[in-house]
């Protein structure tokens, strides 16, 4: 199959396309055709993702399964993985039959409802499958678009201030990224993402209104990404759009949130940034570390005050992202294996949380930590489920959880002891806010008279939940399954971006003497 | 084998926790039970059989980045031999106390099913320490020590409904987490100074660390020495020593066979074993040793004083475990491990068994844990009492003095005692006076419970019974060890320098050459035909040969046999004075007690409340905390982060409406349109400058 990406791709919207073409009514029978159409595509994108995962050679680090053709306007449509970017993918179709399944009980739209997550992971997979940059742009900045209308048509009652921070914050981002691509474009001649790997950017300091720029044209396009990135990640401090679009979202749409869109934003780091620009991303590392390191202190106490479940999960998820932005930066193998794996496993672990949320939010109807007390006594299974992945949120060696966050302190306590001392510190607040919920939400006596009624969990949510336990721990015994498929790559990417620093740190040595 | 042993109790908690709706509860319990005594008779045969050649089982694949590997492997050694005796040993017993002692609750509705959660948990717990003893690497080590922090953590909070069960399990994990921030670091700084995380590697860099300078956080600091210091925060947390101690008088509101196995043999002496277990770079750390010694005996005072005033049968028996930790530390910190194992070892018998007696009363009294209620109890759990009067003589250290016969403490303590003479004046003084506590307290438990006329709730009394059989059986066999195991294995752990060499596979070789260079030691050697017997040997194992490395110039265990009689004499005599204080105060006069609690208040008070450390990390952590945590998010993320970008977007955004051509859709549409904008200044500056470059 020369074409398996597209197929991938695509696979979705066609479900979307016979859902908007074919699927008439709002009855019963067409809600649930509809809930079967999505299940399939998206169930079929998994499968057929699977064989891209069978026929990928690790050993290989350049671009895979490519796919080059003319486009519109002379542009190029071009597709392809990598180590680095293969595992996003399967990220991505993993969890989409999950979504589908999880919002089995939405009765508003469902039509519509399926075709905006079908879009969705449309341009989810794309935006990990592009290499070329207008195809990259397009993918990123439109897979927004059906995340507002989640939001927006059946999110919460905030849903309209939560879709405008969220506008806000990416907004700015995008038209700087833009700015950037057009000169990355001026300067390489070319949107082709492998030319662009391989290009070097000026690094000669120049003066711009007065201001010397040290890393010269690198380090303005790596602010430029990085202001996109940032936000996506997001880092504190333009971290405060996610706790609301979370707690407005629909469990479904914080899943994908959390477990997919979050992850675009260290992908970018790591397809553009640290490669592209490797001289700025070394005098750039001391800010995002510090941010990093920031964030993870400052979101877990954040953390530890929220009364509503979703807020409070959204700031451990800004914490995790941390660990990401600390281990991309440190830009040694143990540190972006880490964050790769990192990003990976907090898909599952945080949308196995949310899920949690949603578990009980379609029981009783709200977030409010106060409103639960003492449900092990009637939701023992869920009370295991909900231990399994808050353990596995704190690190608890063994799940998959722990090493992501142990690879990056690994990595990034070669390079700064303050920030991963600092950063360790997480192990200790993230145990108490996690802890806590837990503690108030499914621990002490069943008191509460609403609650006394309360069922556990039914077959399908316990199915839901089979294939994040089993990754979740499978990962955290055995994270060779992962480490195996990322680690040449990576080993690739750092040795470059370690070539290129050096030749910078000389040429400037050279200038000084 | 060693797999078998391993993986046993995880099999066992699998089985029990997922599969007691198929097999039925007591089928389950069985099932899991079975498996542990199978894991324990194993055990026996691998200690017994050891030959003392460190081994290397490779079970799979773990981490992999770079040059950081690490397998799932066992380490088999003489270390890891004892704590597997004294782990599956104890846990085999504490799964068979529990039939008994979980029978029926109070804490749970008619017709819940606890008990196969309970014996999964202690299955779990059994499987996690296993493998933090058998591990080959920090990494794997780790994963054993924060998983047996859960399963304490889930022990702990078994009585999910009691509010204060849900606090304790709680404070224990997070003040665990506390050490296991140093441990991590530890690790992580091994790794960056060594570039493994293997046991092999780090131990054979001992020597080079200990030349290395290493930048960490504001200053230069010796590698061992940082390395050690962070490794010991760990142990802190986990075997509850001052300052991160905390948690561990709380964690008496898990059932009290959990106390037995985790909180007193087990899990708590975890510190104890990773000290021992990082000997070759420990003994490169004289500053950090120091630490570790002056510590640990600051910690065996502290909590013998707390000890003394506590009326939870239990907190007593939590306080004397701190205490005891303390000893082994101070064993450690002088640099004699094979003492800190010794009393490891022993302390595991009696302690269990106290901890058990302690639930049995509890058990035939109703779950009433006051000793204030209590007393007389001789009569009505015969058993039982001869249990704790076991286990009492043995940790008070009751023996023959200058001989090798008494029970297990007598030869334990006295050994760490003895050692710390000669390491550290301030511990040997410390540890005296814990001595004298320890036998106070303990002998006021047992006047307590056992003597004296029944108070608190008549009803209670009149049903008070003996525990079943099922409860009894394990309590006589932890009676052999507390009376044996010190008697049995004295030579091996504290004996001749070349029989602690043999016992732990550490070459060892006769010392004259050094004599001869260290005249103060000649006496050694006066007599021609003593000379046989009265030989000294030094252990001259490399590091990472053996299971513990002593460095050449560290002869305490070699002094420790010479001490002054006084100092072989004084913990005895310690023991004998907090026998008489006791039995005067609790047997002769029992007015006493009140009457010195009231003229001495504030002293009372203060050891009555813990030294406040409670309440002094309540003002100074916990509180601040979540006070910050609410700035950072009102103030923080509100007011100025929110504040400062919606009040820069609500001068932007009407400007960029405007442009929209006053578009009515919203954000959306905004959103759209601005994409699309820039792809077409995107796509229109390709095709105009595309051909430029």
């Amino acid at each position: 199959m020369d074409n398996l990406l597209s197929i991938v791709t695509f696979l979705p919207l066609l479900g979307a396309i016979i859902l908007a073409l074919f699927l008439r009514g709002d009855d019963e029978a067409a809600q649930r055709n509809a809930k079967w159409v999505a299940m399939w595509a998206t169930t079929a994108t998994f499968l057929f993702s699977i064989f891209i995962l069978t026929g990928f050679d690790p050993d290989d680090t350049g671009f895979q399964f490519v796919e080059e053709r003319d486009w519109l306007l002379g542009l190029q449509y071009k597709m392809g993985v990598d180590g680095i970017s293969v595992l996003f993918v399967m990220l991505t179709t993993f969890t989409m039959p999950l979504v589908i399944a999880a919002s089995w009980n939405v009765t508003h739209r469902v039509k519509d409802y399926m075709i905006a997550f079908l879009v969705l992971e449309t341009l989810m997979i794309g935006v990990f499958c592009a290499l070329d940059l207008v195809l990259f742009y397009l993918f990123f900045e439109a897979g927004l678009i059906p995340m507002f209308l989640i939001i927006g048509i059946w999110g919460g009652a905030n849903r309209v201030y939560a879709s405008f921070k969220f506008f806000l914050y990416t907004f700015l981002g995008s038209v700087l990224m833009l700015v950037a691509m057009v000169a990355m474009f001026n300067d390489a001649g070319t949107t082709d993402i492998p030319t662009l790997l391989e290009h070097n950017f000026g690094t000669q300091t120049f003066s711009l209104l007065g201001i010397q720029i040290i890393g010269g044209m690198q380090t303005l396009l790596w602010l430029a990404f990085f202001a996109s990135f940032a936000v996506k990640m997001p880092m504190w401090p333009v971290h405060t759009w996610l706790p609301d679009a979370h707690v407005q979202a629909p469990t479904a749409g914080s899943v994908v949130l959390a477990a997919i869109l979050l992850k675009m934003g260290g992908y970018g780091f790591l397809r553009f940034s640290l490669p592209m620009f490797p001289v700025a991303s070394d005098l750039m590392a001391p800010l995002v570390l510090w941010l990093s390191a920031i964030a993870i202190v400052y979101t877990s106490l954040v953390a530890m005050v929220q009364e509503d479940m979703k807020k409070l999960i959204a700031y451990s998820s800004v914490a995790h992202m941390g660990f990401v932005t600390m281990g991309i930066f440190a830009a040694n193998q143990q540190g972006v294996d880490g964050a790769i794996f990192q990003m990976l496993s907090h898909g599952f672990i945080s949308g196995a949380l949310f899920l949690c949320v949603g578990v009980i939010y379609d029981r009783m109807h709200t977030r409010e930590i106060d409103a639960y007390g003492g449900l092990i006594a009637r939701m023992p299974a869920y009370a295991l489920i909900f231990m399994l992945f808050t353990m596995a949120n704190v690190g608890l060696p063994g799940t998959s959880g722990f090493i992501g966050e142990f690879l990056t302190l690994v990595g990034v306590f070669q390079v700064n002891t303050w920030v991963a001392a600092v950063a360790t510190t997480g192990v200790i607040l993230s145990a108490a806010y996690a802890l806590w919920l837990y503690r108030r939400v499914v621990m002490g006596d069943l008191i509460k008279e609403s609650l006394k009624t309360i069922t556990d969990m039914t077959r399908r949510e316990r199915a839901i939940f089979a294939p994040l336990v089993i990754m979740t721990l499978l990962l955290g015994v055995y994270p060779a399954l992962v480490t195996d498929i990322i680690s040449p790559s990576v080993a690739n990417l750092v040795s470059d971006v370690e070539t290129a620093q050096a030749a910078f740190e000389a040429t400037t040595m050279v200038a000084e003497n | 084998m060693e797999t078998i042993i391993l993986f046993a109790p995880l099999v066992g908690a699998l089985i029990c926790g997922f599969g007691w709706r198929i097999l039925g509860e007591t089928a389950a319990c069985w099932v899991a039970t079975s498996l542990l005594f199978l894991a324990a008779f194993l055990s026996w045969i691998v200690f017994l059989g050891f030959d003392g050649e460190t081994q290397r089982i490779v079970i799979l694949r773990w981490i992999e980045s770079g040059t950081l590997t690490t397998d799932w492997a066992i380490r088999l050694d003489r270390l890891t031999a004892i704590m597997l005796i004294v782990i599956n040993t104890v846990s085999a017993l504490v799964h068979l106390y529990s039939f008994g002692y979980m029978a029926h609750d109070d804490h749970f509705r008619e017709g819940e099913s606890y008990r196969p959660r309970f014996f999964a948990y202690l299955s779990f717990f059994t499987f996690a320490m296993l493998m933090l003893v058998t591990s080959d690497n920090l990494v794997q080590m780790f994963f054993g020590w924060e998983g047996v922090g859960v399963a304490s953590y889930l022990l702990i909070g078994f009585y999910f409904r009691k509010e204060s069960a849900g606090a304790a399990a709680m404070k224990a994990f997070i003040v665990n987490r506390v050490g296991d921030f140093g441990f991590a670091l530890g690790i992580f700084a091994l790794f960056y100074l060594t570039d493994s995380v293997n046991f092999d590697v780090i131990f054979a860099s001992g020597a080079e660390l200990a030349e290395t300078q290493v930048r960490f956080l504001w200053t230069e600091w010796n590698a061992v020495e940082l390395v050690a210091a962070l490794l010991f925060i760990g142990a802190m947390g986990k075997s509850a020593q001052l300052i991160l101690h905390t948690w561990l008088p709380d964690a008496m509101e898990g059932p009290t066979p959990v106390s037995a196995l985790i909180h007193a043999a087990t899990m708590v002496t975890a510190g104890v074993f990773l000290v021992c277990r990082m000997s070759p770079i420990m003994e490169y750390a004289d500053a950090a040793m120091t630490f570790v010694t002056i510590l640990g005996a600051t910690t065996a005072f502290f909590a013998a004083t707390v000890g003394l005033v506590q009326n939870d049968i239990k907190r007593v028996i939590a306080y004397s475990t701190c205490s005891q930790l303390g000893y082994m530390f101070v064993a450690a910190g002088v640099g004699v491990y094979s003492v800190a194992m010794f009393h490891l070892f022993t302390h595991a018998f009696f302690k269990a068994m106290l901890f058990l007696g302690a639930g049995s009363v509890i058990h035939g009294m109703h779950h009433e844990q006051d000793m204030r209620n209590y007393g007389g109890l001789r009569k009505k759990m015969p058993y039982t009492f001869w249990a704790m009067m076991i286990g009492t003589l043995a940790i008070t250290g009751v023996g023959i003095p200058l001989t090798y016969y008494g029970f297990a403490g007598f030869l334990s303590k006295d050994a760490v005692i003895e050692s710390a003479f000669v390491g550290s004046q301030y511990a040997f003084w410390m540890l005296v006076v814990a001595a004298l506590f320890t036998s106070f307290y303990s002998w006021r438990l047992m006047f307590l419970t056992f003597y004296g006329t029944p108070r608190g709730d008549k009803h209670t009394h009149e049903h008070a019974h003996e525990s079943p059989m099922i409860m009894l059986l394990p309590l006589g066999v932890l009676a052999l060890g507390a009376v044996f195991s010190g008697m049995i294995w004295y030579g091996s752990f504290f004996g001749k320098t070349n029989e602690v060499g043999t016992f732990f596979g550490v070459p060892y070789e006769v010392a004259e050459h050094h004599d001869e260079e260290h005249s103060d030691d000649a006496h050694s050697d006066d007599h021609g035909e003593a000379k046989e017997e009265k030989a000294h040997y030094n252990l001259v194992g490399a590091p990472g040969e053996g299971a513990i490395y002593t460095a050449p110039d560290n002869n305490v265990l070699n002094e420790a046999h010479e001490v002054p009689k006084w100092v072989k004499v004084s913990p005895f005599i310690a023991m004998v004075l907090g026998f008489l204080t006791a039995y005067q105060f609790y047997i002769r006069r029992p007015d006493l007690p009140r009457r010195f609690a009231e003229t001495n208040w504030p002293l009372y008070n203060f050891l009555l409340n813990k030294w406040y450390f409670d309440e002094l990390y309540n003002a100074i952590f916990v509180q601040p905390a979540k006070w910050l945590g609410g700035f950072l998010w009102k103030k923080g993320d509100g007011a100025t982060i929110d504040g400062g970008i919606n009040g820069l977007a609500m001068g932007i955004v009407p400007f960029l409406t405007r442009l929209a051509g006053r578009a009515q859709s919203g954000y959306m549409f905004h959103y759209v349109f601005s994409m699309v904008v820039g792809l077409v200044i995107l796509i229109t500056w390709m095709t105009m400058f595309g051909g430029a470059n």
